[in-house]
C-alpha cells in the first residue's frame, strides 16, 4: 500500500517540475517568437567561417612548405 | 530635327540588389548591375564588411532604394524624443526597439542581426520576424540612436518611429497569461484524471478506503488552483455581466463550474466520495484551449491607427537662417518650416517660398495635387510634391485643421458595444431553461424522496453546463479568422465576423479602394508620335515633379536628354527646348489648341506640342482592380451598394457603365460627408459595411458597423479599422460575406448537437442518476465532439468555395 503513495509523491513531484519548466519557459519568452528562430538556425555560424577559413589558410602553407621542400629536394637529388 | 537619336531598347536586367527592372544608364561595379545608386550604396558598405553572405541567402534580397529619401534625425538627439524611445536605458547599456516594416526574408533578419559588424557601439540585435521588430542593444557611450537610425536608413531599412507604440505590449501580456492558465489547467486535469482510476474502473475494496480518501482529497487540492486561477476570467466576466442584468454565455459557464466543484467539495468532505473534478478541469482546459484558438493577432498589422501614425515626428524648421529639427511638438505659430519632396506638413501654414503642390489625398481622398500661390494657407495633412518649400506655420499642431477634424465628436464616437453575438442570446435562455428544469426537478423530489433534491438539483446544473454552447463559436469562428487570413483578410477579432454575417449594405470609397493607388492607364489621343518625339517628350517631363508629368515619363520607353532650355509654370504646363525644338506640354490653353475636338467625358488630360503643332493630348486615367465588374454583380443581388469619392465626377460614365449604380455614386464628399452617409443610413436601420482605404474614410470607417480598409502593402499606412483586406483580395469579397454567414449556420448547428446532448445528459440528471462516471464520459465527448464538428465543417465549406 505504502508503495504506491510514494509512487504517487513521486510522480507528483515530477510533474510539478516539468509544469514550472513550462511555466518558466513561458516567462521567458520562449513562446514570444515561434517563427524568427526556425530562419536563424539556418545561419551560418561565422565564427566557425573565420575558423575554417584560418584552417583552410594553415593548410595551405603546410602545403605550400610541403611542396617547397618537395622541390627544393628536387633540385637537390637533380 | 537637327541630331539624329539612336534609338536603344534597354535589356530587361533586374537590379542585384532589389530584383527590379534597372531602365537607363546602367550602374556597374563588381560585374553586378543595379537600377540605381542607393541600391549599389547599400551594396558597397555590405562588401565593404565582407557581408556578402546577405545575397547568398536570397536571391535579391534588399530594398528598392529608388524612392529613398535621406532623412535628416537630429531631432533624435532631442532628450524627450530619446525617452520616449527607449525601453530601457543606463550609463552603459540601452536598449530600444523599432518597428520595420520593410524586412521580408531570412536575408533581412541575417543583416539586421549583424549590425554589430557595422556600427561597434551595437552589442547585438534580435529581429522577431512576425511582428517586424527589432530590438537593438546598444552603448550608449559609444553610439547614439540617431546613428543606429541613420544607419538602417542607410540600408534600406527605415524604422518607423512612432512615439504612441509602447502599449502594444499589453495583448503580448494577456497571451502570456492565457499559456500560464492553460498549463496549469491541463497540468491539473491529466493529474486529477489519473487520481480518478481507482473511480472509473470501480475498484472500492475495503483496504484500500483510505487510499481513496488520499486521492480524494489531492485531487481537491489539484482542482484549487484551476477553480480560483485558471477559470477565474469566467466569474469575473460573468459577475460583470449580472451587474449590467444581463445574462452573458459565462453565466452558466460560471454557474456550471461553481456548482461542479461545490457539489465535488460536498461529496468529497462529507460524503467519501470522488466528486466531479475530473470533469470540472477538463472543461476549464478545454474552454481556455478554445480561447486562444480564437485569439489568433496579426501583430505586423496595426488596427488602431489614428492620425497621429501618419503624422511626422519632427520638423525641419529655419531659426536665424539655420537648419535645426524639432518636435512637431514643439512648433509654435510664427515658425518657418521647410518642406521637402513628400514631406507632410504638420500644422497649417502658408507658402513663403517655393512651388507648392500639395497632395491632399490622405485628407479628402481627392487624388490630383493643388497648386497653392505664395501667401495661400495649406492645412495640416497635405504632402508636398516636387522642390523643396519654405512654410510659415501659423497655428501650433493641436489647433490645426486636420487635428481639429480626427477630434471632432462624430469620430471620437465609440462604438456602441458590438452587438450581443449569438452565443449570447441563446445562453439567456438556456440559463432560464436550465434553472426551470433544475427548479421542476426539484419540486418533483421533494414530493417523492426529498433525500434526492441535492443530487438532482446539483446534477442537472452540471450537466447542462453549456461546455458545448461555449466552444462552439470560438472555434468555428477562430477557423475563419485563420482561413480569411489564409486569403489576405485580416479580421481584427472574432466578433467582427459575427458582425459581417448581419450586413445589408455596403458603401465603397473609389480612389485607393476600387481603383488602384499606383496603376494608371495612359493613352495617347492624336497624330501618332515618331521615336523622336516620344525622346523630346520623355527629355521633357523629367524634369517635372507634377505627378501627371511623371506618369507620362514613365510611359515612354526611350532614352531621355537634359533640356537646353526650361520653364515650368505651375498649374499650366511646361516648355522647354531641346536640340533646337520647342516642346510645350500642359492644359489646353497652354498648348492653344482650343481648336482641338474633344470627346464629352472627364479624363485628366495633357496637351502636346512641338513646334507649335499640336500632335495631340494623353488621356490619363485610373486602372480599377481586378474583377470588380463580377464582384458587384454577386453582390448586388443581397446588398444596396453606394459609392462615395472624394474626386471630381471625371470618372462618373466609367463607374455608370462598370457598375450601373445611377442613384447611389457620389462625388466631391469631404469626410464628414462620408461619416455622415454612413449615419444616415444605420438611422434608417441599416446594417453598414464601409471599405476605404486612407484618413479621409477614418471617420465613416469608425462609424459603420465593420469597416474595412484595403491596402495594396500591408505595410503601408491603414486608418483604424475592424479588419484590413489586401487589395489583391478584394474581389473576392462577396465570398468572404457569404461565408460569414456559413459560419452563422455552423454555429446553430453544433448548438443543435450540443442540445441533443443536453437532453441525454439531463434524462440522467433529473433521475438523480448522473454518477461521476457518466459525467466523465459526456463531458469530454460533448466538448470533442463539438470541436471536431465545427472545424471539420468551416473547413470543407471553406474548401467548396475555394478559399483553402
Amino acid at each position: 500500500m505504502s508503495v504506491i503513495i510514494v509512487l504517487l509523491a513521486f510522480s507528483l513531484l515530477i510533474a510539478v517540475g516539468f509544469l514550472i519548466a513550462y511555466l518558466w519557459a513561458v516567462k521567458d519568452g520562449q513562446f514570444d517568437d515561434k517563427y524568427t528562430p526556425s530562419i536563424r538556425i539556418l545561419f551560418d555560424n561565422e565564427k566557425n567561417k573565420i575558423s575554417h577559413q584560418a584552417q583552410n589558410s594553415e593548410l595551405d602553407k603546410s602545403n605550400n612548405d610541403l611542396s617547397n621542400q618537395n622541390s627544393e629536394f628536387k633540385k637537390r637529388s637533380s | 530635327m537637327k541630331e539624329t537619336i539612336t534609338k536603344e531598347k534597354a535589356k530587361e536586367v533586374k537590379c542585384f540588389h532589389c530584383g527590379e527592372d534597372c531602365v537607363d544608364n546602367e550602374i556597374r561595379i563588381d560585374e553586378k548591375v543595379f537600377c540605381c545608386n542607393g541600391c549599389k550604396n547599400v551594396y558597397l558598405i555590405l562588401n565593404n564588411n565582407q557581408m556578402c553572405t546577405y545575397y547568398s541567402l536570397e536571391e535579391k534580397p534588399g530594398v528598392s532604394q529608388k524612392n529613398h529619401v535621406h532623412k535628416n534625425y537630429d531631432f533624435l538627439d532631442d532628450e524627450t524624443i530619446q525617452q520616449k524611445l527607449v525601453d530601457f536605458s543606463s550609463s552603459n547599456f540601452s536598449s530600444i526597439t523599432f518597428f520595420i516594416p520593410q524586412m521580408h526574408c531570412s536575408s533581412c533578419i541575417w543583416l539586421l542581426e549583424s549590425l554589430y559588424k557595422l556600427n561597434n557601439g551595437i552589442k547585438n540585435s534580435q529581429v522577431d520576424f512576425l511582428k517586424k521588430r527589432l530590438t537593438v542593444n546598444f552603448n550608449p557611450t559609444e553610439t547614439k540612436i540617431k546613428n543606429i537610425v541613420q544607419l538602417l536608413n542607410s540600408l534600406g531599412y527605415e524604422p518607423q518611429l512612432n512615439l504612441e507604440d509602447k502599449e502594444k505590449e499589453t495583448s503580448q501580456e494577456q497571451t502570456k497569461k492565457l499559456y500560464y492558465k492553460i498549463g496549469i489547467a491541463g497540468f491539473c486535469f491529466g493529474n486529477i484524471m489519473l487520481l480518478s482510476f481507482p473511480e472509473y474502473l470501480s475498484i472500492t475494496q475495503t483496504e484500500s478506503q483510505n487510499l481513496n480518501v488520499l486521492f480524494n482529497y489531492l485531487m481537491l487540492l489539484l482542482s484549487l488552483p484551476v477553480f480560483f486561477y485558471s477559470a477565474n476570467e469566467y466569474h469575473i466576466s460573468a459577475i460583470k455581466g449580472l451587474k449590467k442584468k444581463i445574462v452573458n454565455i459565462d453565466v452558466p459557464v460560471s454557474l456550471g463550474i461553481l456548482i461542479l466543484f461545490i457539489r465535488s467539495f460536498v461529496d468529497i468532505v462529507f460524503y467519501n466520495q470522488a466528486g466531479y473534478l475530473d470533469s470540472l478541469s477538463g472543461l476549464v482546459f478545454f474552454l481556455l484551449i478554445g480561447r486562444l484558438f480564437q485569439n489568433k493577432t496579426y501583430y505586423a498589422l496595426n488596427f488602431e491607427r489614428n492620425y497621429k501614425s501618419f503624422f511626422p515626428i519632427s520638423a525641419c524648421v529655419i531659426r536665424n537662417g539655420k537648419e535645426t529639427t524639432i518636435p512637431i511638438e514643439k512648433i509654435e505659430p510664427g515658425e518657418r518650416m521647410l518642406i521637402r519632396n513628400n514631406e507632410i506638413i504638420a500644422v497649417d501654414s502658408i507658402l513663403i517660398k517655393g512651388i507648392a503642390n500639395i497632395d491632399y489625398s490622405f485628407v479628402t481622398g481627392e487624388s490630383s495635387p493643388v497648386t497653392i500661390k505664395n501667401g495661400d494657407l495649406i492645412y495640416a495633412g497635405g504632402k508636398q510634391i516636387g522642390t523643396a518649400i519654405e512654410v510659415e506655420s501659423i497655428k501650433n499642431i493641436s489647433q490645426s485643421y486636420l487635428t481639429q477634424l480626427w477630434n471632432n465628436k462624430a469620430f471620437l464616437k465609440q462604438k456602441e458595444s458590438k452587438v450581443t453575438s449569438l452565443a449570447n442570446k441563446v445562453s439567456k435562455y438556456f440559463t432560464f431553461i436550465v434553472l426551470f428544469i433544475a427548479l421542476s426537478s426539484a419540486i418533483y423530489w421533494s414530493l417523492k424522496n426529498p433525500a434526492y433534491i441535492w443530487i438532482a438539483v446539483t446534477s442537472v446544473l452540471i450537466v447542462a453546463c453549456p461546455c458545448a454552447l461555449a466552444l462552439s463559436t470560438p472555434f468555428t469562428l477562430g477557423n475563419i479568422l485563420r482561413i480569411f487570413g489564409k486569403n489576405k483578410f485580416y479580421i481584427k477579432n472574432t466578433a467582427v465576423i459575427e458582425e459581417l454575417a448581419k450586413i445589408d449594405s455596403i458603401v465603397f470609397d473609389k480612389t485607393g479602394t476600387l481603383t488602384e493607388q499606383k496603376n494608371f492607364t495612359i493613352e495617347f489621343v492624336g497624330t501618332n508620335l515618331t521615336d523622336d518625339e516620344k525622346i523630346l517628350i520623355k527629355s521633357t517631363t523629367r524634369n517635372s515633379t507634377h505627378p501627371l508629368s511623371q506618369k507620362i515619363f514613365n510611359s515612354i520607353n526611350t532614352k531621355y536628354y537634359q533640356p537646353d532650355e526650361y520653364y515650368e509654370l505651375p498649374g499650366e504646363g511646361i516648355e522647354a527646348k531641346i536640340f533646337g525644338n520647342c516642346i510645350k506640354l500642359g492644359s489646353q490653353q497652354f498648348v492653344n489648341s482650343n481648336n482641338f475636338e474633344l470627346p464629352k467625358d472627364y479624363y485628366s488630360k495633357v496637351f502636346i506640342s512641338i513646334n507649335n503643332v499640336v500632335k495631340g493630348y494623353y488621356k490619363i486615367s485610373n486602372n480599377y482592380r481586378d474583377g470588380l465588374k463580377l464582384l458587384f454583380e454577386q453582390l448586388k443581388r443581397n446588398y444596396s451598394i453606394t459609392i462615395l469619392s472624394g474626386d471630381n465626377p471625371s470618372e462618373k460614365n466609367n463607374l455608370f457603365q462598370m457598375f450601373g449604380l445611377a442613384k447611389n455614386i457620389f462625388f466631391n464628399q469631404t469626410p464628414y460627408q462620408k461619416l455622415m452617409y454612413v449615419g444616415s443610413l444605420q438611422n434608417a436601420g441599416k446594417k453598414v459595411l464601409m471599405i476605404g482605404d486612407g484618413l479621409n474614410d477614418a471617420g465613416a470607417l469608425k462609424k459603420s458597423n465593420v469597416g474595412i480598409s484595403v491596402t495594396e502593402n500591408t505595410n503601408n499606412f491603414s486608418p483604424s479599422s475592424d479588419a484590413i483586406l489586401e487589395a489583391s483580395s478584394l474581389k473576392k469579397l462577396s465570398l468572404f460575406l457569404r461565408f460569414c454567414k456559413t459560419g452563422e449556420k455552423i454555429i446553430i448547428a453544433s448548438f443543435v448537437i450540443s442540445f441533443v446532448y443536453n437532453l441525454v445528459g439531463l434524462s440522467f440528471a433529473v433521475q438523480g442518476l448522473l454518477s461521476p462516471l457518466i459525467a466523465a464520459i459526456l463531458m469530454p465527448i460533448s466538448s470533442i465532439s463539438v470541436v471536431v464538428f465545427t472545424t471539420f465543417t468551416t473547413n470543407f465549406f471553406a474548401k467548396k468555395s475555394g478559399l483553402i
